[in-house]
C-alpha cells in the first residue's frame, strides 16, 4: 500500500515493507506498507494507540526492527550503519531540549552530535530560529520558554542538519490554537518551498491539507494510503473525518486495544 | 564515521556534560564535602583508634587521614558516576537520551563519548579534593599528582562504565534509591578505601574476600600507589578488566534489540 502513486512519483525517500512489531505478546504492528514521498507532507493519521509512535520508533531505530524492513533513501535502515540516519530530522512527541541549557547551547550540542562545525551550526541555527521566529530567544533558557516556543525551537533544531525527510511524531500536541495554525502552515511550506518530506504523526484532521498524502492506521494495521482526495472519496465520506471514522471504527467482534 | 565527525561529537558532549556540572554548583560542593568531612571528621576520630603499619605503597609509618585519601578519591570517582548513571536514567526519563541515540553515530561510540565525559568531571573533582587535602596538612608528594592522572582516568572510566551499566538496567528515575543503598555503600565498604586489608583478613575471611574481589578495591589500590609513582600491576589489570567488561555489559544494555526505549503509545 502507497501514499504515492509510484508509477507518476519519484522513488520514496522512506519505505515501510511488511513491517511488524510486538511488544512481548501484544502485537503493537502487524503488516504495515507505505511510501513516503519527496517533497510532500504524508500524514499519518491514527487514534491514540495506534502504533505510530512505535512505527517512528523503528524508522530512527531507537527499537529493533522484528519483521519487514525500512528504508530509508534506498538503504534498509535494519542493515545499514548508524550513517543512514544522517537525512533524518526527528521532532519527537515529547519535549527532548535540555531545560538547562539555553537554545543557542542545546542547538550546539545538537549540530556537534551530527558533526557540523562551530561555524556551520551558528550560521544555520541563526538562519532557522529567524524563519521560525525564534532568533531573539536564542539566548535563553529552554526552561523559561512557553510550550509553543519549545516546539519551534525542536523544528529549527531538526532543521539544521538540512534534513532530507522530516519525522514529526505529534508536534502540535497541548498547542494553543493559534500556535497550532502557524506551525502546521510552516511545515507545510517546508515541503513545498524546500523539498523536505515530512512524515507527520498526528490525530488531528484540520492539520491535512489537499495535495498531502494520508495514511490511516488503526490498531497496527494500514486501512487506507493515498492522496487526500483519494482517501476521502474512497471511503464515502465528504472530508477527512468522516473517511477516518469509518476507517477506524471497530467492529463489534474485534477485541479493542490490540495495538499499544 | 570520520574522525573530524568522530572529534566534533566527543567535544560537544564533554562540552555539555561540563555545561551542567557548572550550572549544577550544589553537586559540586556536594562531591567535595562528602569526602573532606571523612578526612577531616571521621579520621581525626579513629587516627587514634587505628593504626597503619607500614604496607606498600608506604616506605614508612603514615597517619590514618593519609591513609584514607586514595580511597576518599575512590568515593569521589563512585559517587560521580552514580551520578552521571542517574543523568543518563534522567535524560532517558526526560527525553533527551534520543536526541543522542538518533544521531548519525555508531552506539557504542556515544557511550564512549559519555564515559569519557563524566571521567573529565570526575578528574577535575579528583584534583580539586587532592590540593584542599594538601592545604589541610596531608603529606602527599606533588609528582604524585602527575603519576596519579593515568590512574584516575582509568578508575573514572571503569566507575563510569560500572553507572553506564546500572543505568541501562533501571526503567524508572524512582528506582534509583534503592540502587544507590544496594550499590554504593557495599561497594564502598567492602573494599579497602578506609582500612587496609590484611586488617579485615584477621577480622572476618569471607568479608577479606570479598573485598578482595571488589574492583573497586582495585581502583582504589591503583590511585593509591600511583600517587607515591608506583604501578599496582595487579589492580592495572583488574581495573582495565573490570571496564572492558562494564563497558560491553554498558554496550548490550543500550542496544535497541533489548528494547531500551520504553513502551510508548501513539
Amino acid at each position: 500500500m502507497t501514499a504515492a502513486n509510484p508509477a507518476t512519483d519519484p522513488a520514496p525517500v522512506l519505505a515501510f515493507r511488511k513491517v511488524g512489531y510486538g511488544y512481548g505478546a501484544r502485537a503493537a504492528l502487524s503488516d504495515v506498507s507505505f511510501d513516503v514521498p519527496p517533497g510532500r507532507v504524508t500524514l499519518l493519521l491514527g487514534p491514540n494507540g495506534a502504533g505510530k509512535t512505535t512505527l517512528f520508533s523503528l524508522a530512527c531505530r531507537l527499537l529493533a526492527l522484528q519483521t519487514g524492513d525500512i528504508s530509508l533513501l534506498g538503504a534498509s535502515t535494519a542493515r545499514s550503519g548508524s550513517e543512514v540516519l544522517r537525512p533524518l530530522g526527528i521532532v519527537f512527541q515529547q519535549t527532548t531540549l535540555d531545560l538547562d541549557l539555553s537554545v543557542h547551547q542545546n542547538l550546539r550540542y545538537f549540530a556537534a552530535l551530527h558533526g557540523l562545525t562551530r561555524a556551520e551550526a551558528d550560521q544555520r541555527m541563526e538562519a532557522e530560529l529567524e524563519r521560525i521566529g525564534m532568533a531573539g530567544r536564542i539566548g535563553e533558557q529552554v526552561r523559561a520558554l512557553n510550550g509553543g516556543h519549545r516546539r519551534r525551537v525542536e523544528i529549527a533544531r531538526a532543521l539544521l542538519t538540512e534534513p532530507r525527510l522530516l519525522l514529526l511524531d505529534e508536534p502540535t500536541v497541548g498547542l494553543d490554537q493559534p500556535t497550532r495554525r502557524t506551525l502546521v502552515a510552516y511545515l507545510h511550506q517546508l515541503a513545498r518551498e524546500r523539498g523536505i518530506a515530512l512524515l507527520w504523526a498526528t490525530h488531528l484532521f484540520d492539520e491535512a491539507e489537499p495535495g498531502d498524502a494520508v495514511v490511516v492506521i488503526s490498531n497496527g494495521q494500514v486501512r487506507a494510503a493515498g492522496s487526500f482526495e483519494a482517501v476521502i472519496s474512497a471511503n464515502g465520506g465528504t472530508n477527512l473525518e468522516d473517511a477516518f471514522a469509518r476507517l477506524t471504527r471497530e467492529p463489534a467482534n474485534e477485541p479493542a486495544g490490540a495495538a499499544p | 564515521m570520520t574522525l573530524p565527525f568522530a572529534l566534533r561529537a566527543l567535544a560537544g558532549i564533554l562540552w555539555r556534560e561540563l555545561l551542567r556540572f557548572l550550572q549544577q554548583r550544589e553537586r559540586f560542593f556536594a562531591a567535595l564535602v562528602r569526602p573532606l568531612v571523612w578526612l577531616l571528621v571521621f579520621a581525626a576520630g579513629f587516627r587514634a583508634a587505628l593504626g597503619v603499619s607500614i604496607i606498600p605503597p608506604y616506605q614508612t609509618y603514615i597517619t590514618y587521614e593519609t591513609y584514607i585519601v586514595p580511597g576518599l578519591i575512590g568515593m569521589i570517582q563512585l559517587f560521580n558516576g552514580m551520578q552521571s548513571s542517574l543523568s543518563m536514567v534522567y535524560d532517558r526519563e526526560m527525553g533527551s537520551m534520543r536526541v543522542l541515540l538518533t544521531s548519525p553515530l555508531p552506539r557504542w561510540y556515544l557511550l564512549f563519548c559519555k564515559l569519557a565525559a563524566g571521567a573529565f568531571v570526575s578528574v577535575l573533582q579528583c584534583y580539586a579534593f587532592l590540593i584542599i587535602a594538601v592545604l589541610f596538612g596531608i603529606p602527599l608528594p606533588w609528582s604524585g599528582f602527575a603519576a596519579a592522572l593515568p590512574a584516575l582516568i582509568l578508575s573514572a572510566f571503569m566507575l563510569g562504565a560500572f553507572g553506564l551499566l546500572i543505568s541501562s538496567l533501571i526503567r524508572q528515575l524512582e528506582n534509583f534509591a534503592g540502587v544507590m543503598n544496594f550499590v554504593i555503600f557495599p561497594t564502598f565498604f567492602l573494599s579497602s578505601a578506609l582500612y587496609p586489608l590484611w586488617k579485615m583478613q584477621e577480622a572476618n575471611l569471607l568479608l577479606y574476600r570479598l573485598c578482595a574481589a571488589n574492583p573497586f578495591t582495585h581502583a582504589v589500590e591503583l590511585i593509591r600507589f600511583a600517587l607515591y609513582l608506583r604501578v599496582n600491576w595487579l589492580a592495572l589489570v583488574v581495573v582495565m578488566g573490570a571496564t572492558a567488561v562494564f563497558g560491553a555489559g554498558a554496550v548490550l544494555g543500550y542496544d535497541p534489540r533489548r528494547g531500551l526505549v520504553r513502551r510508548q503509545t501513539g
